[in-house]
C-alpha cells in the first residue's frame, strides 16, 4: 500500500492485526525489491550511524561559518552541575539536539531526518531513552519504521522540505516523527500514535524557514531542540489519552497548505525572518566578503554547442 | 513511490543535503561518466550553490565527488588537500546560467589522457541529484539507477539494436531518453535500467557500427 495516509496505515493495521512498522518494512521491501532482512540490516547501519554520530561529538568543533559549536557540551556541563529546571533526561535530550545539529553543521557524518537540518530532533529523543531504559534494538528499529511510516505519510501530502514548504515541514515533520516514535517505544496504540502526529505536528504549524546567511546553522541547530521537547509533549499527552480534535491527515494537509502559502521569502531563500534582520544580514555580508564577482557565462566559455531538440522522456 | 531511505536518510556528511550531499553526487557522476579521476578541473557555480556555497562546503564536496569519495566519507572536508595529493588541480568561478535550476554547477573535466567532459548538474532535493547537460547536448537523468550513456550516430537501427542486446541480457529499461544536436548528426541515448549491466553487454555493446562512444554509470551500493 502506497504510505499515504495515516488514516489508511493505522485502518490497515487494525484489519490486519499487523503494527504500523511492520506495515511500513513491507512496504520497503515491496518498493525496493529486498527481502525482510536486507530491509531491517540497512536499518540498523541508519540507526548504528546516528548512535555513532551522536557519540562522535565534540564541543570543540565549529562551523564554516565559526556561528555555531559547543553548545551541547555547554548544555551537558549545565546539568552536570547544577539541577535543572526541566530535569536530567530533558536536559541531556536538550544537550543532543544541539549536539547532532552541530555535527551537521561542523561537516560531520549525521542521518538525515528527514533532513540535515534537522537531523537531531529524532536521536536527541530516541537515543536518551534508548540508553535510560535499555531497550532493545530491535524495538529501537521497529520504531525508526514507524518514522518512516510518518514521514512517507507527510512528504507525500505535504511536503519535507524548507524550500518547499518553510520549517514546519523540516522541524516539524521530524518532531511529528520523533512523536510517534517514543509513542511505540511507550506502548502506545496506532491511534495514539497518530494523535500524538497530529498535536505535535499542530504545535509547529507555519514555522517558516529563515536561515542566517542561507546556511544551516542559525536558527536551525536550536530549533532541533523545539522539535524534540515538542515531541516528547506531544508523546506524553497522547499516551495519557490526549486526542488531537483534528484527524492527522487533515493536519498534515494543512501543514501542506501553509507551506505553498508561505512567501517565498520564507522558504530557505535567507530573505525573511532572522536572516533579514541586521545582525543576520551583517552575517551574510561577513560570508560574501571572499567571493570573487560572478560573470555570466557565455556558451564560447564552455565549449558548449546549444541544441536544438530537447530532451525527450519514453517510458518503456 | 518514496524510498523510507530517502526519509530516514541518507547518511551523509552535513550540512546540507542538498548543497553538500547532493554536491559530493555530482562530482562522483562527473569523474565516473570522465572514466577516472580528472586531472584538472574548472567548476562553475549557479544560483545558490554560488551563494552559499562556501558556507555549506559545496566546493570542498564537489572536489570530493570528483575524487571518488561518497556523500559520507568524513574526508569531504579536506578534499582539496587530497586534491593536491593526487594531482587534481581545480578552479571554482560564478556564473549565471539562463533557466538554470538554482542548486546548478557546470564543470568541464580533463582526464589524464587529455580527453575531456562538460557536464551540467543540479541538486534537486534530498541529496538527489540530475544531469541536465552533456557535452552540449541537453540529457536528463538522476544516477537512481543504473545509467547507460551511448554517444551514437544518429541513423536508424542504434536504439533496436541497444534495445534489443539489453532485453536479452535480461536488463530491464526503467526510462530511455534521447537527445541529439542536429538531424542526421550525433545523439545521446540515456537508457536507465533496474538491474546491473553486465560488462560482456557493454563490450558487445561497444562494437555496434552506430555507437561512438558509451558510458555506464552504476548506481551508488546501499
Ligand atoms: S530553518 Fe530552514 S534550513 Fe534551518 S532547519 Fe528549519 S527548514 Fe531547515
Amino acid at each position: 500500500m502506497d504510505l499515504d495516509s495515516m488514516q489508511r496505515i493505522l485502518e490497515q493495521s487494525l484489519a490486519d492485526n499487523k503494527p504500523i512498522w511492520q506495515i511500513a518494512l513491507e512496504e520497503d521491501m515491496a518498493n525496493r525489491m529486498v527481502t525482510r532482512e536486507a530491509s531491517m540490516e540497512k536499518m540498523r547501519r541508519t540507526w548504528r550511524a546516528m548512535v555513532d554520530s551522536a557519540d562522535s561529538y565534540s564541543g570543540e568543533r565549529r562551523s564554516l561559518s565559526g556561528l555555531v559549536g559547543g553548545d551541547g557540551e555547554r548544555m551537558r556541563l549545565y546539568y552536570a552541575n547544577h539541577e535543572s529546571i526541566g530535569g536530567s533526561f530533558t536536559a541531556e535530550v536538550m544537550a543532543s539536539a544541539l549536539a547532532m545539529g552541530e555535527n551537521n553543521a561542523c561537516m560531520k557524518r549525521i542521518v538525515a531526518a528527514p533532513t540535515a537540518g534537522s537531523c537531531g530532533v529524532m536521536p536527541a529523543v530516541l537515543i536518551p531513552l534508548w540508553r535510560k531504559e535499555g531497550i532493545p534494538e530491535e524495538m529501537m528499529l521497529q520504531a525508526l519504521y514507524v518514522t518512516c511510516a510518518i514521514g512517507s505519510v507527510i512528504a507525500t501530502r505535504a511536503s519535507i522540505s524548507g524550500a518547499a514548504g518553510g520549517c514546519q515541514a523540516e522541524v516539524g515533520a521530524a518532531s511529528a516523527m520523533a512523536a510517534g516514535a517514543l509513542t511505540y517505544l511507550h506502548g502506545g496504540t496506532g491511534e495514539q500514535i497518530c494523535h500524538a502526529v497530529a498535536i505535535s505536528l499542530k504545535n509547529l504549524l507555519g514555522l517558516v524557514c529563515d536561515p542566517v546567511a542561507g546556511l544551516v546553522e542559525v536558527p536551525c541547530v536550536k530549533r532541533n531542540v523545539i522539535g524534540a521537547m515538542n515531541a516528547i509533549a506531544a508523546a506524553d499527552m497522547a499516551l495519557a489519552g490526549v486526542e488531537s480534535r483534528i484527524p492527522v491527515d487533515e493536519v498534515i494537509d494543512a501543514m501542506g497548505d501553509v507551506g505553498r502559502r508561505l512567501p517565498v521569502e520564507f522558504r530557505e531563500t535567507a530573505l525573511g525572518g532572522l536572516a533579514a534582520t541586521p545582525t543576520g544580514k551583517a552575517v551574510k555580508e561577513r560570508m560574501q566578503k571572499n567571493r570573487k564577482r560572478r560573470r555570466t557565462l557565455t556558451i564560447k566559455d564552455m565549449r558548449w554547442k546549444l541544441t536544438t531538440a530537447p530532451a525527450r522522456e519514453t517510458k518503456e | 513511490m518514496i524510498d523510507i531511505f530517502d526519509i530516514l536518510g541518507p547518511v551523509m556528511v552535513g550540512p546540507s543535503s542538498s548543497h553538500t550531499a547532493g554536491a559530493v553526487r555530482i562530482g562522483a557522476m562527473g569523474r565516473t561518466l570522465l572514466g577516472g579521476t580528472p586531472v584538472k578541473a574548472r567548476l562553475h557555480l549557479h544560483g545558490s550553490f554560488a551563494d552559499t556555497g562556501v558556507g555549506h562546503g559545496t566546493d570542498k564536496a564537489l572536489i570530493a565527488g570528483l575524487l571518488g569519495m561518497k556523500p559520507d566519507d568524513l574526508e569531504i572536508p579536506n578534499s582539496f588537500a587530497h586534491a593536491e595529493q593526487q594531482g587534481l588541480e581545480f578552479t571554482f568561478d560564478e556564473v549565471d546560467l539562463k533557466n538554470a535550476h538554482p542548486n546548478t554547477v557546470a564543470m568541464e573535466l580533463t582526464a589524464s589522457d587529455g580527453h575531456t567532459l562538460s557536464l551540467q548538474a543540479c541538486s534537486i532535493g534530498g541529496g538527489r541529484i540530475r544531469v541536465t547537460m552533456l557535452d552540449g547536448v541537453a540529457v536528463s537523468f538522476t544516477g537512481a539507477y543504473n545509467t547507460l550513456i551511448i554517444h551514437n550516430k544518429d541513423d536508424r537501427g542504434s536504439i533496436a539494436d541497444v534495445t534489443t542486446t539489453l532485453s536479452r541480457a535480461r536488463v530491464n529499461i526503467a526510462y530511455m531518453s534521447l537527445s541529439r544536436s542536429a538531424r542526421g548528426g550525433n545523439a545521446i541515448m540515456i537508457i536507465e535500467t533496474d538491474e546491473k549491466i553486465p560488462p560482456v553487454v557493454l563490450q558487445f555493446l561497444k562494437e555496434f557500427a552506430g555507437i561512438i562512444h558509451l558510458t555506464y554509470y552504476e548506481k551508488e551500493d546501499e
